[in-house]
């Protein structure tokens, strides 16, 4: 089981994946914005960062620039939970180095299979 | 994983209306033609997160609708859009359909939905309008989208090199294989041409490229959905088994483990061979909602009121009851070898543990404690809608909207307070013309000021407007049989006619201020709060409104008096001194009772045990005490037995358990057991002024 750092400014979002990711026996860290995500990167070593893009503050693709050019964070995997399925955005993810992306809206099942991939 | 999401439905229905008031007091601050750009920003986050929460939680409609506002928006924001008063003003009445649509869900009531649809249309005709072209593209994209599904065959071959620096995104081709072998039969071969001497070989680059063939009825979207992620960082070809030709395509397997991915596709004929660069995979929201509306309706939990509580609180709270704890721990151990000369070491404890329980009580009083700024933030769309409506041009200042106030106060308060803001719009502020012809601007302003002051909180509403018109106010008080063509009243008190039962000035009720109600209804509503509200008016100047109310209403500091055999609690903020007197400085007035003079100020003296009607254990005033109390700025002395002790109380409602009495604000229990009456100050004086409003509030009662 991982220990996850979960970042989005939605009160509800976040609390439906952290509530899902622990009921799946990981270990979940959640902050709202990108910067406060950073500080806690910083503090602890996380196995998996989930973050939303559209966040005051830092916004989640700021953040993945930022966390890959930490050493610690050069391959965890970062997820990026977007609406936005557009080729433009998922482009602007992978160009900050993000692994992937779970589109919104998704289910607690659809975000556990979607972990699943990147932490076996 | 069986999650119920509708446990998170409370703070998903917060946090939209949270971001549907922010929504709305930023379009209402959007400069027309020269939008700032980090507002129409937030708008569209906004926007985007009720998209996406309605999405995530299964109301599809819900998002379907946002969705179309959120567009309009990023186009804004992209300055693909220009913002305009039309575009601001339709986005504003989505907001408000948006918000009944929540509260619809939320509450679980019908919703009006030929006015959703309505609005819904209005966007999309708003978006349409100005973005046909985008529609066009949009359209397209979904048709070879189809073609892609439409597409599958006896299997796949696959060839897949990721680049060099394909790990730094985090991704794994281990992945990526194990998800292909879960669709079919999958067989793979290496190619390691690119492998490096060893001396070269750097640990964190890939050098690996495969050639699979997977069979099964495998559709392609399934394949390429696999490299999703990896598509800009590897070289991918993905080709159909073509059965009549599978022996060339046997070969050519084997020509892979040299061959580019150029020379690849070569000998296999081909027709839909595609080259995936990108993700196709656009789904709309509809698509992929877990649960649809009828399921909705039944799942929603009833929604408890809850409070959102910052976690500065919650951590002060935890490191207080650490402390208690501690006292408790400390208390315990000299209990249980208690010898006399450890009294001085009980005495700190005891000291120390009611020092702790205050602590603990007024941190988790901090807890039931939001900013005025959420009943304040309503107002500049109400100021904005109603100004307009009657043609006056008003500017709306907040002060102090940090100010905090207790959940059921700020719940309850917005009402009362609109009234007055609607009153001052209505009533109070001019029209230009006549602004201009006072010689005032054109522009008139509204104030709405939250503050501290000792232990209670100011909330005033302020206009510089036309003031109360004094003759106007007696006159109706005198038509309507309020007061009498002889009496003779202060200007305080004229204004104050207004807060009385069946007092409204305007001869024709308006549907701005009037709804058949008078300030007589603010006056209830704000005592009922425990507070009071207040006018102070200048003509041609304006007027000010001050609502008066308790900090919270749970707990106040008390004092314990004595009157005849019963105990009583004064609110300590009332009190200004206690004194005993001497029978030389009482004045016996004929009609106004006894009045004592105390520096030059005439104090009118009330003998508590008649009003409460006990039986006094002394009738001298020499042999109790007086206590000087203020209300509502008046001061009256009462004549009381004995002051016990102070304590803070537990207020427990008196309404709730038997009906409201004027004069008292409710009950509580002290230390020992037995229930005390809590006297409410101001009620105590309009009683001792006019008695005969005790019957008043009975009859009331009764009807």
């Amino acid at each position: 089981m991982a220990i996850i750092l979960a970042v989005d400014d939605s009160a509800s979002i976040r609390q439906m994946v952290v509530f899902t990711l622990q009921a799946a026996g990981h270990t979940v860290v959640d902050v709202d914005d990108g910067k406060q995500a950073l500080e806690a990167a910083q503090k602890q070593s996380f196995e998996l960062v989930l973050t939303d893009v559209n966040m005051p503050v830092m916004d989640g693709l700021e953040l993945t620039k930022k966390l890959r050019e930490l050493p610690k964070y050069r391959f965890t995997p970062i997820l990026v939970l977007t609406t936005e399925s557009g080729i433009e955005r998922k482009r602007e993810g992978r160009a900050a180095g993000a692994t992937g992306w779970l589109v919104k809206p998704f289910n607690p099942d659809q975000l556990l299979a979607t972990i699943k991939k990147v932490l076996d | 994983m069986d999650i119920d999401i509708s446990q998170f439905y409370d703070v998903f229905f917060e946090e939209s209306f949270e971001g549907l008031d922010a929504m709305e007091s930023e379009l209402l601050g959007l400069d027309i033609g020269s939008a700032d750009s980090e507002t129409v920003n937030s708008l569209f986050r906004a926007a985007h997160s009720i998209k996406g929460g309605a999405g995530t939680f299964g109301f599809t409609f819900i998002a379907e609708f946002t969705h179309v506002m959120e567009t309009i928006l990023n186009e804004m924001r992209n300055g693909q859009r220009d913002v305009t008063a039309e575009s601001t003003n339709l986005l504003l009445q989505a907001v408000d359909v948006l918000r009944g649509m929540l509260r619809g869900v939320q509450k679980k009531e019908a919703t009006d939905d030929k006015h959703i649809a309505a609005m819904h249309r209005r966007l999309e005709i708003m978006l349409a309008g100005e973005n046909v072209e985008a529609q066009a593209n949009d359209d397209s994209d979904l048709g070879s989208e189809e073609q892609i599904k439409l597409a599958s065959s006896m299997g796949w071959l696959i060839y897949f090199r990721p680049n060099a620096h394909f790990f730094q995104t985090g991704n794994d081709p281990v992945r990526m294989i194990r998800e292909l072998a879960s669709l079919g039969e999958l067989s793979s071969e290496l190619i390691d041409d690119k492998l490096p001497p060893f001396s070269d070989f750097e640990p964190e680059d890939s050098y690996l490229a495969w050639q699979f063939t997977l069979t099964g009825d495998i559709a392609k979207d399934d394949v390429v959905d696999i490299f999703e992620w990896v598509d800009d960082y590897c070289d991918l070809t993905i080709d159909p088994i073509m059965t009549a030709e599978s022996a060339e395509i046997e070969e050519s397997v084997l020509d892979y483990a040299q061959d580019d991915k150029e020379q690849i596709s070569t000998p296999i004929e081909n027709k839909q061979k595609s080259e995936i660069t990108a993700s196709p995979t656009v789904k709309p929201i509809e698509e992929e909602a877990p649960i649809d509306n009828e399921n909705l309706k039944v799942t929603i939990a009833p929604s408890a009121s809850s409070i959102r509580v910052g976690i500065d609180k919650i951590d002060s709270l935890i490191n207080l009851v650490s402390e208690l704890v501690i006292t408790q721990s400390m208390l315990s151990r000299i209990g249980d070898n208690f010898t006399p000369s450890m009294l001085p070491n009980l005495i700190d404890g005891l000291a120390q543990l009611e020092r702790n329980s205050r602590e603990m009580q007024e941190g988790v009083t901090r807890i039931r404690m939001l900013p005025i700024s959420f009943v304040f933030n309503r107002f500049s769309r109400l100021v904005h809608d109603i100004s307009e409506k009657m043609g006056k041009k008003v500017k709306l200042e907040l002060i102090g909207e940090q100010t905090e106030l207790d959940k059921s106060v700020i719940e309850k308060i917005g009402d009362p307070i609109v009234h007055l803001v609607r009153n001052s719009l209505d009533h109070g502020l001019e029209v230009p013309e006549q602004r201009l012809a006072a010689g005032k601007t054109k522009t008139g302003l509204l104030q709405l000021k939250a503050f501290h002051q000792g232990g209670n909180i100011i909330i005033e509403v302020h206009d510089d407007g036309a003031g109360l018109n004094e003759d106007d106010i007696l006159a109706k008080a005198i038509e309507k049989g309020l007061i009498d063509a002889t009496d003779i009243l202060s200007t305080d008190q004229i204004h104050n006619l207004i807060f009385l039962p069946g007092f409204s000035t305007a001869d024709v009720v308006s549907d701005v201020s009037g709804r058949g109600v008078g300030m007589d209804v603010v006056n209830k509503n704000i005592a009922s709060l425990g507070g009071s509200v207040e006018v102070e008016s200048k003509q041609g100047e304006g007027t000010v409104f001050s609502i008066r109310l308790p900090l919270t209403l749970a707990i106040m500091d008390g004092q314990t008096i004595r009157v005849a055999d019963e105990n009583y609690i004064l609110p300590l903020i009332s009190i200004i001194e206690t004194i005993e007197i001497k029978n030389t400085d009482i004045k016996q007035i004929t009609g106004k009772g006894e009045l004592y003079t105390l520096r030059n100020e005439y104090i009118p003296i009330i003998r508590l045990y008649e009003v409460f009607n006990l039986k006094p254990h002394t009738t001298e005033l020499e042999q109790g005490l007086v206590v000087i109390v203020e209300g509502e700025g008046k001061k009256a002395g009462l004549f009381i037995d004995d002051l016990l002790g102070q304590q803070q109380v537990v207020i427990k409602s008196l309404e709730d358990n038997y009906r409201k009495v004027i004069g008292l604000s409710g009950a509580t229990i002290l230390g020992d057991g037995t229930v005390a009456l809590i006297i409410d100050v101001s009620g105590l004086m309009a009683l001792y002024q006019e008695p005969s409003l005790a019957v008043l509030t009975r009859n009331e009662q009764v009807a």
